[in-house]
């Protein structure tokens, strides 16, 4: 099941950032959001779990359907909604005063999806899975603080799967990690595809090129082209894209 | 990969809350948790503005001209005022003002512009103590070294009691003040060949006078408004000033003595001082935003 | 750029002068520095001052009663006998009270302000705390007794005795002035610090961190709980500490609303009583020299050295507190 978007505006108090966005990402694949700073693109992966309202004077419209359920019908409960979705942001936010098995569980344990014995098995699955297990294994109960910077982003990866998501969003990921890090989380997403909707953001073309089956370019808040990777690279159709892609403006 | 909810539970909409035991007890805790939050800022602010409206109410009708100009008349006869105290306050807090001013903001000065080291430090942690101290003990302290010596109550120990309970106020805020000043100043100022003093005197603390005079402003407002310091130091009096070594009146102090008395008009009069008190802390209040705002406030 | 308009005779000095201090500094340089050290020392005098006159005319009685200044029953001038027990008594369960009921309540507003309250009301709300911070001691002792202790005397104690009497807190002579009424006069008097320090403390938790758990789905209160309240726990015991600090020399209000009498002890929050601090206030102007005075000062020295602990404490839990914010100051 994939996400659709259909006339998605949103807005930082009076000033609008997305303007009348259509897309449809698609299932268990990786799409790449690209574009220069401030083109909208983190704002809109923001609205796909509702988290853009959460910022003071933030709204959004429009319709986002999830499993054809819209998420933003008056009915529905934001709350609800960011359960399904996990998202990892730009720099890695463990929670500073909880261990690495607390940040891991904590997802898991607020919705209900376990207790006891249970949660061991999800915060050791969702480690393997983010290919940090092995590292941690026999310090869980130390602080999250004391980890690399990689080995915390993994960490949050981790916890967003716990919670066994429908679709994984990734705000820049890899921008705050080294090149050693950046390169194992990229294997991770890989991997994690063939699980889960992922949609990356990025700075980084060549992280799109790597990575991502499905890139989209934002430009000034609008959706200017979106297609398969290599297509958009190759031989993008809009002149805009070709520009930005070309380094004539970044 | 998507764990199943068992059938019981499994939403008819997927972006629904279950509907199981542990999410009614989450969403009642949030629930409790907003009203606690609700119900408790609201008796903060219910009991401030009832205090406030209250005591407004009670003394505004008899904040008149003779209040302000005229000396309390014999105990029980109506009229009269209580000049003698606003005079003693504006009296005191001049004097008091001789020692606070330069001594909070030169130490202000002294931590802002120069020490780094175990000595500002030492001196930081001197002007904090100096704050925490109940204002009583300087009264106490005022009382052992100039009353007693000069064996009186005086305006000038009251004075230097309210002095030096200004110093930490004015230093705390004049420090904050001068520390927003942009090291880029200074450094302009030396480069062209200022000496430090000049840098301080004429670039950094220009740059800092507004701060510097809100600082000042709430120092002296809030020790208008002291009282136990002024028991054993200034005592009070119902005539007009006699001089600097004689005991003066003061607002709280007259607010004070009156509370205690049997006689209604005192007790207005009482309502009405307290009204003055109210009205200069809304005042400066206002004067700290309105001068703080743009880099103090964050909401 | 500045001329050199310097004659010999400045010229030499100053070259005398920065040889002594071994630095390139001016005249003027060195007169503001001075100028600046004298009031900085001025300060530390004050500060050193208050210390040494608070211990000095202690003596007598430290060297009469020694600790047994802290377990006398009163202030008997007629046999020279002094202590302070009953007064240390009224402090505590005055300031203990206060911080019972002040804290919930000042935490469950200060929770409302950062994450709760709307955003245009946020200015004057915080406004209206810093006002209640502002508002002098002897007014709300004004209020207290003329408003607040008449209506304990006729409605609020014999309420508090009907439902809640078997406590032996409620179970006494009415009075009206009283513990109780002190305590809850503080309550009302340290609840802003308790806010506006909650609040400032909460402020410092980095929004990501609310982020992490928002994005997990968690609703507000555990927002709160997971994000918020472990990070800010330190500084909001530290600004607790504070807010008994500030309780515990809190003289006006309290000394107007405490009745200023002992009665025989009991569990009673009705009794009258006092505190270290209303005991100066009230006794000084009996106070003759000799040994009386020294009791009092003596019982001021114990309020120094409780409120110096206190900030001590706080301040090691909570840096820059307070800053620039009114309120710290009691009465």
């Amino acid at each position: 099941m994939s996400i659709q978007v259909y006339h998605l505006n949103a807005w930082y108090g009076r000033k609008q950032a997305l303007y009348d966005i259509q897309m449809t990402i698609p299932f268990r694949s990786v799409t790449a959001l690209i574009g220069p700073s401030g083109c909208g693109k983190s704002t809109f992966v923001r609205c796909i779990n509702r988290m853009h309202e959460e910022l003071p004077n933030a709204h959004a419209e429009g319709e986002v359907l999830i499993e054809n359920t819209n998420i933003y019908a008056s009915a529905i409960n934001p709350i609800a909604v960011r359960r399904h979705i996990g998202m990892v942001f730009q720099q890695p936010n463990p929670l500073p005063h909880y261990s690495i098995w607390e940040n891991v569980a904590i997802g898991a344990r607020l919705n209900g999806l376990a207790s006891g014995k249970a949660l061991n098995e999800i915060v050791e699955r969702s480690l393997r899975e983010a290919a940090l297990w092995n590292e941690v294994k026999d310090r869980l109960t130390l602080s999250a603080a004391a980890l690399s910077g990689g080995q915390q982003q993994r960490l949050c990866i981790a916890r967003a799967l716990a919670i066994a998501p429908k679709v994984l969003l990734m705000d820049e990921p890899c921008s705050a990690l080294d090149p050693i890090s950046t390169m194992q989380v990229e294997e991770l997403i890989m991997k994690l595809k063939h699980e889960y909707t992922v949609v990356v953001v990025t700075h980084n073309m060549q992280q799109a090129g790597r990575i991502a089956d499905t890139t989209a370019f934002f430009l000034h808040g609008k959706l200017i082209e979106m297609g398969e990777t290599k297509q958009i690279f190759s031989h993008p159709q809009r002149r805009e894209t070709e520009d930005y892609i070309t380094g004539r403006f970044s | 990969m998507s764990s199943t909810p068992k059938a019981s539970e499994r939403p008819t909409n997927p972006f629904q809350m279950p509907s199981t035991a542990h999410h009614v007890i989450r969403q009642f805790s949030n629930a409790l948790c907003i009203a606690f939050a609700v119900l408790t800022a609201a008796f903060a602010i219910i009991v401030l503005l009832y205090l406030i409206i209250y005591i407004t109410l009670q003394g505004l009708p008899f904040l008149n001209l003779s209040f302000f100009t005229e000396l309390p008349g014999a105990f029980g006869s109506s009229g009269g005022g209580i000049g003698e105290a606003i005079q003693g306050t504006l009296i005191l807090v001049g004097l008091a003002s001789v020692i606070g001013i330069p001594l909070g903001l030169f130490t202000a000065i002294y931590l802002s512009e120069f020490g780094t080291g175990w000595f500002s430090q030492a001196v930081r942690f001197m002007v904090d103590v100096l704050n925490g101290i109940p204002t009583i003990i300087f009264g106490l302290f005022a009382w052992v070294l100039i009353v007693i010596p000069t064996h009186g109550f005086s305006a000038l120990s009251g004075g230097v009691a309210l002095g030096i309970i200004m110093i930490p106020i004015v230093a705390r805020t004049a420090e904050d003040v001068l520390r927003l000043v942009p090291q880029e100043l200074r450094e302009a100022s030396l480069a062209l060949g200022a000496t430090q003093s000049r840098t301080i005197l004429q670039v950094v603390i220009p740059a800092a006078t507004s701060g510097i005079v809100t600082g000042i402003v709430l120092a002296m407002a809030r020790v208008a408004g002291e009282t136990a310091p002024l028991l054993m130091t200034a005592f009070g009096s119902t005539f007009w000033f006699t001089g600097v070594m004689q005991p003066v009146d003061a607002l709280p102090l007259r607010i004070f003595v009156f509370t205690d008395s049997p006689y209604p008009v005192q007790i207005n009069q009482a309502y009405a001082g307290s009204v003055v008190l109210v009205v200069l802390i809304l005042l400066t209040s206002f004067a700290v935003r309105w001068a703080t705002g743009g880099f103090k406030r964050r909401f | 750029m500045q001329g050199k308009i310097a004659t010999t005779g400045e010229e030499g000095l100053r070259s005398l002068l920065s040889t002594l201090t071994g630095g390139n500094r001016r005249l003027s340089d060195i007169l503001f520095q001075g100028v600046t050290a004298l009031f900085v020392l001025l300060t530390l005098a004050s500060v050193f001052g208050i210390a040494w006159v608070l211990v000095s005319y202690s003596l007598p009685t430290l060297a009469t009663f020694g600790w047994h200044f802290l377990t006398n029953q009163a202030f008997d001038p007629v046999h020279n006998i002094y202590g302070v027990a009953p007064a240390i008594f009224g402090t505590l369960v005055t300031s203990f009270f206060a911080i019972i009921f002040a804290v919930p309540i000042g935490l469950g507003a200060a929770i409302f302000l950062v994450e709760f309250c709307p955003r245009p009301l946020r200015p004057a709300l915080s406004f209206i705390m810093d006002m209640l911070a502002a508002v002098p001691s002897v007014v709300y002792g004004l209020w207290g007794f003329l408003v607040m202790a008449p209506w304990l005397i006729s409605t609020g104690e014999p309420w508090l005795h009907r439902y809640l009497g078997f406590l032996p807190f409620f179970d006494g002579q009415y009075h009206g002035l009283g513990l109780l009424a002190a305590g809850m006069i503080l309550v009302i008097m340290i609840l802003p610090l308790i806010i506006s320090v909650s609040r400032e403390v909460m402020l410092t938790v980095p929004r990501s961190q609310r982020e992490a758990l928002l994005a997990l789905g968690a609703t507000r209160w555990e927002v709160i709980r997971h994000a918020i309240l472990p990070g800010a726990r330190i500084g909001i015991v530290g600004g607790i500490i504070l807010a008994l600090g500030r309780a515990l020399g809190e003289t006006m209000a309290v000394t107007m609303v405490i009745g200023n009498q002992a009665t025989a002890p009991s569990w009673s929050l009705f009794n009258t009583g006092y505190t270290l601090a209303s005991v100066i206030a009230n006794q000084f102007g009996e106070a003759t020299p000799g040994l009386f005075l020294s009791a009092l000062i003596e019982t001021g020295l114990l309020v120094f050295i409780i409120t110096l602990i206190a900030n001590i404490l706080a301040r090691l839990l909570v840096s820059h507190v307070g800053r620039g914010r009114i309120g710290g100051l009691a009465a």
